[in-house]
């Protein structure tokens, strides 16, 4: 059994088996150990994990934006429309980035230029892709604030990115990543350093711009309320690796990795009485510079016995549209 | 506003009580001779109890004071107006002796685990210097002897008490900080967001260690946090706090269950739900605009710019902070 | 809901897994002394330094003041020979024993002036940054002027005027003239301004931490907040500062010897060799080249140190 969601869409972005490591005066990171996963048209899947799990450094490896050296792409292939996105030039990249795949960042302070205004910064793309000329380029960066909810949009255009809020600087990022319909949105913690009525706001936002487009969206996070709202399908990933992968409903009813459920169990919730003390994880996320042999959740993984230490468990079938790498059957407690 | 009186006058006073507290910050202008052109109302007026034992909730966005509020009862800021009494220590009008007895019985514990330690120090200095303010023990024996205890307490190896700051993670760095306010055995504790800069499985760690200690030494705390699922889980009473005022308070289950003003509503309504069944059931108010500036707030209420069922009345006047029900307290119109 | 084994959550605080007491214990000290070993030219101007500082100082047991003084004039003007192996002054003197003890003196001062300037600096540069306000604005004012006082004039008009008035003093078993007090005072009350800025900004930085908040609400006495706090904090500008500036004060003294009006004859420093040495350039290389050379010397050096400590003391380096 393949494991697949077999929604009959296309799948238009499939990563398989990316490695990637940073060489650092310690040592090697090994940041991303061997993930592989796919993306269907129209589809939003959820990348969730803690800091340092590997979820950004997966995607910007997959976009080329990670410094070589001291990064390396050991192995494995992103292919997007027939091509190796990993294979690609600097320039044939240059010419995907903001035109097929589009790259929304955490921080809307710093991911602007501040001494450029917002619509110089919007109109990039359309500049750089499209060749649109000046009337042509204001009159569609108008439409695109419009377009994410800012008032007055065109007055806005000769604003600097101080004039704006937090929460208006992440919408003019995601106006400047949908400029030139991209089939592929990337949202790399979007919402993490807002508010979170805005981020209720930005959520609508994407929600409602991916399906009059008919986007694609891979959204980064590890905020497991927000995926709960927005995916599809889920990826849970931990010290480089995907742990488990499911449907959105089927993650949270009935998570099979015990650290899915070990986070879910820590997790308080706004709309339960609260029933008993939250369960706490031991440990620490690992040490990225030690290279990986065996399952990196053992030592925190209360299941765990000689065979977790000893080989790294593939991601297996454990349900429909269901996987998780682990050795244990957690439905029976036994070792599979 | 009116002053909140416990409705049930339990045998004890209350531990802490903030009475119309507000704590302004001048903005000055000119080249030689500063004049103040205007101020931030960084908190502008509120009142509560907190009775011993208990934990009550100050919750709220960016730029609601909540954080100032927090620093400005412990004395850290000197207030603009209001009255702020911890254990029968008026804050504004303490002498020097009584001063130095408040810092002893009422402390802090900070966001940011990276600024919170002098990188310069010892864990062994960090958590000792109260000890050594307060000449709580003879010597340096002793005081490295309750240091030893007191990182036991926490969870912390006493192997490593000589070592520095950069050498440990995020929570254990947040554990530090937890040993250091205990280390004068205070009776009232402001947790000024714990855990919004640690990863989701160390939260509940950090979460659950502060409940134990809490139990343990009868700790009253003031917990200052966004996270209102956290809030939920560790508070007896909640405070939400919009641009200065607080807005509402209500006791833990009444106020998630049943809240009154149109901002509580709202705040609730927005925060991500981990189980996509329940988040796509419930109804989602989505507030407009942005979160105005305390240099100016809205005239009349100051949340009626964004209030979804806004009237007149609201534009002209305040709302009075009223009872609505028992020790349920709402400053809205339209609640009354 | 699957039922899951999990169990409830345990009571008692999680322990450390072992990896978390893996790392060996690294003060910030022995990073900064790693960092610092990977720059050679550091190194080498620590060694140089030193073997500068051990010959001025050392060379004290091979010769004596007077054999640095005694004037031959039958000698003068020698080439470097084995019995003067650095040649001998337009008065016989051995150039090697004055330069031996005018590196004393040049040392001295360079130390002693940046001990004046670092002593007025941080003090200066903590209260203004510390406190604000109208405290801050009188320092700063008052740093400002300083600034606007060109050194060398003063310098110049303090050294003509005051040299006289001043006693000699006994120190390490010489005598200097009174001169090098007035130097060492001009050079460190005009110098000091730089590093008070400094310090004033270093202060206004890190005094915005949550650590010093956390240290106000623990009560911890103003005083102690600074020299215990803050201080160590921003040891590392400080200490490059000072570094750098024992070069600027040995230049400068030099420099004013040059003119004339610094350390009077017989003392010899290397600059006033070099005053000494101005009508025979050509014909003499000896009487410049060798305090010249000295002089060189030790600038470069203190100054690759300088360079070395500021990279090993920044703690964004990378590291290791």
């Amino acid at each position: 059994m393949d494991g697949n969601i077999q929604t009959g869409r296309p799948k238009i972005l499939e990563v398989n088996n990316l490695r990637t490591r940073f060489h650092i005066a310690e040592g090697i990171v090994h940041a991303v150990n061997g993930v592989s996963l796919y993306l269907r048209q129209g589809e939003t899947i959820g990348l969730v994990g803690e800091s340092g799990c590997g979820k950004s450094v997966t995607m910007m490896s997959i976009m080329g934006l990670i410094p070589i050296p001291p990064g390396e792409i050991a192995s494995g292939e992103a292919l997007f429309n027939g091509k190796d996105l990993l294979k690609l030039s600097e320039s044939e990249i240059e010419d995907i980035r903001g035109k097929d795949i589009a790259m929304v960042f955490q921080d809307p302070m710093t991911a602007f230029n501040p001494v450029l205004t917002i619509g110089r910064q919007l109109s990039e793309p359309l500049r750089v892709h499209i060749g649109l000329n000046k009337d042509e380029i204001r009159k569609r960066s108008s439409e695109l604030l419009s377009q994410v909810g800012i008032p007055e949009p065109g007055s806005r255009l000769a604003d600097y990115p101080h004039q704006f809020s937090g929460g208006m600087r992440q919408r003019a990022m995601i106006a400047m990543a949908l400029s030139c319909r991209p089939s592929i949105l990337i949202a790399d913690e979007p919402t993490t350093a807002i508010d979170v009525t805005i981020q209720a706001q930005i959520v609508e936002l994407v929600q409602t711009i991916r399906s009059d487009m008919n986007m694609s969206v891979i959204w980064i996070t590890h905020d497991l309320g927000v995926v709960a709202e927005i995916a599809d399908r889920v990826m849970v990933m931990y010290a480089g690796l995907i742990l488990e992968e499911a449907l959105v409903d089927d993650l949270y009813e009935d998570p099979r990795h015990p650290y899915t459920q070990a986070l879910l169990a820590a997790l308080p919730r706004v709309d339960k009485r609260r029933s008993k003390r939250l369960l706490s994880i031991p440990g620490a996320p690992p040490n990225l510079l030690v290279p990986p042999s065996g399952c990196p959740f053992v030592p925190r993984c209360q299941f765990a016995f000689d065979r977790c230490h000893e080989e790294m468990p593939e991601l297996t079938c454990v349900a429909v549209n269901h996987q998780a790498a682990c050795w244990l059957d957690v439905t029976t407690g036994k070792p599979r | 506003m009116a002053d909140i009186q416990p409705s049930n006058s339990a045998a004890e006073p209350p531990l802490v009580e903030v009475d119309q507290l507000k704590k302004h910050f001048p903005i000055r202008q000119g080249l030689i001779f500063e004049r103040e052109i205007g101020s931030v109302k960084a908190v502008d007026g509120i009142s509560f109890f907190i009775q011993r034992g208990e934990t009550l909730g100050l919750v709220g966005e960016s730029g609601c004071g909540k954080t100032t509020a927090g620093r400005t009862i412990l004395g850290l800021y000197p207030l603009t107006g209001g009255k702020v009494t911890i254990t029968g220590i008026s804050v504004d009008h303490a002498t020097k002796e009584e001063m130095r007895t408040f810092r002893r019985k009422a402390q802090m514990i900070f966001q940011d685990p990276y600024a919170s330690l002098n990188p310069r120090w010892t864990v062994s200095a960090i958590i000792g210097e109260p000890l050594r303010v307060h000449q709580l023990l003879p010597n340096e024996t002793a005081r490295q002897e309750r240091v030893h205890e007191l990182m036991l307490r926490v969870g912390l190896s006493p192997r490593l008490i000589n070592r520095f700051p950069h050498e440990f993670s995020g929570g254990q760095r947040q554990r530090i900080g937890v040993a250091r306010a205990l280390a004068s055995n205070p009776e009232f504790i402001v947790c000024d967001e714990p855990i919004s800069a640690l990863d989701v499985s160390i939260q509940a760690q950090v979460v659950n260690l502060l409940e134990e200690l809490q139990d343990e030494f009868n700790l009253t705390y003031l917990f200052i946090a966004h996270d209102l699922s956290m809030v939920r889980h560790i508070c007896d009473r909640v405070a939400v706090m919009y641009l200065g005022i607080i807005v509402e308070l209500a006791e833990r289950n009444e106020l998630y269950e049943n809240p009154l003003h149109p901002y509580s509503q709202a705040l609730l309504s927005a925060v991500p739900i981990p189980d996509p069944k329940r988040d796509r059931e419930r109804r989602r108010i989505i507030l407009s605009g942005e979160i105005p500036s305390p240099i100016n707030p809205p005239k009349g209420c100051r949340f009626h710019p964004r209030c979804p069922v806004a009237i007149d009345q609201c534009k002209q006047l305040q709302p009075e902070w009223r009872e609505i029900s028992p020790r349920h307290w709402v400053a809205c119109h339209l609640a009354a | 809901m699957t039922t899951t084994t999990l169990e409830q959550p345990q009571q008692g605080i999680p322990r450390l897994t072992p990896d978390e007491l893996e790392t060996p214990p690294l003060s910030l000290s022995q990073l900064t002394w790693r960092r610092f070993r990977r720059h050679r030219m550091a190194i080498f101007g620590a060694i140089t330094l030193f073997l500068i500082v051990v010959y001025a100082f050392g060379g004290m047991l091979v010769f004596s003041e007077a054999d640095a003084n005694h004037t031959e004039t039958g000698n003068a003007l020698q080439a470097p020979t084995a019995q003067h192996p650095f040649g001998t002054d337009t008065i016989g003197r051995d150039i090697l024993a004055r330069t031996i003890y005018g590196g004393q003196i040049s040392i001295i001062i360079g130390l002693t002036a940046m001990l004046v300037e670092v002593i007025f600096g941080v003090t200066i540069g903590a209260l203004s940054g510390y406190f604000g306000g109208w405290l801050d604005n009188v320092l700063m004012r008052i740093t400002e002027a300083v600034l606007v006082v060109p050194q060398i004039f003063l310098l110049l008009v303090m050294a003509r005027y005051f040299s006289q008035s001043i006693p000699n003093i006994k120190f390490i078993g010489r005598t200097f003239s009174g001169s090098v007090l007035v130097i060492i005072f001009v050079i460190g009350i005009t110098s000091w301004p730089y590093l008070a800025r400094i310090v004033r900004a270093q202060f206004l930085s890190v005094k915005t931490n949550d650590f010093i908040l956390a240290a106000r609400a623990t009560g911890t006495s103003t005083r102690d907040i600074i020299i215990r706090h803050i201080l160590p904090n921003i040891s590392a500008p400080i200490i490059v500062s000072a570094t750098l500036s024992v070069a600027a004060a040995i230049i400068l003294e030099a420099y004013i010897s040059f003119l004339g009006l610094g350390v009077k004859p017989p003392t010899a420093t290397w600059g006033n060799m070099l005053e000494g040495a101005y009508n025979y350039i050509e014909s003499a290389w000896w009487l410049w080249f060798f305090p010249g050379i000295l002089i060189a010397l030790i600038v470069l050096s203190i100054n690759f140190l300088g360079d070395g400590l500021r990279d090993a003391l920044d703690p964004h380096s990378r590291a290791l």
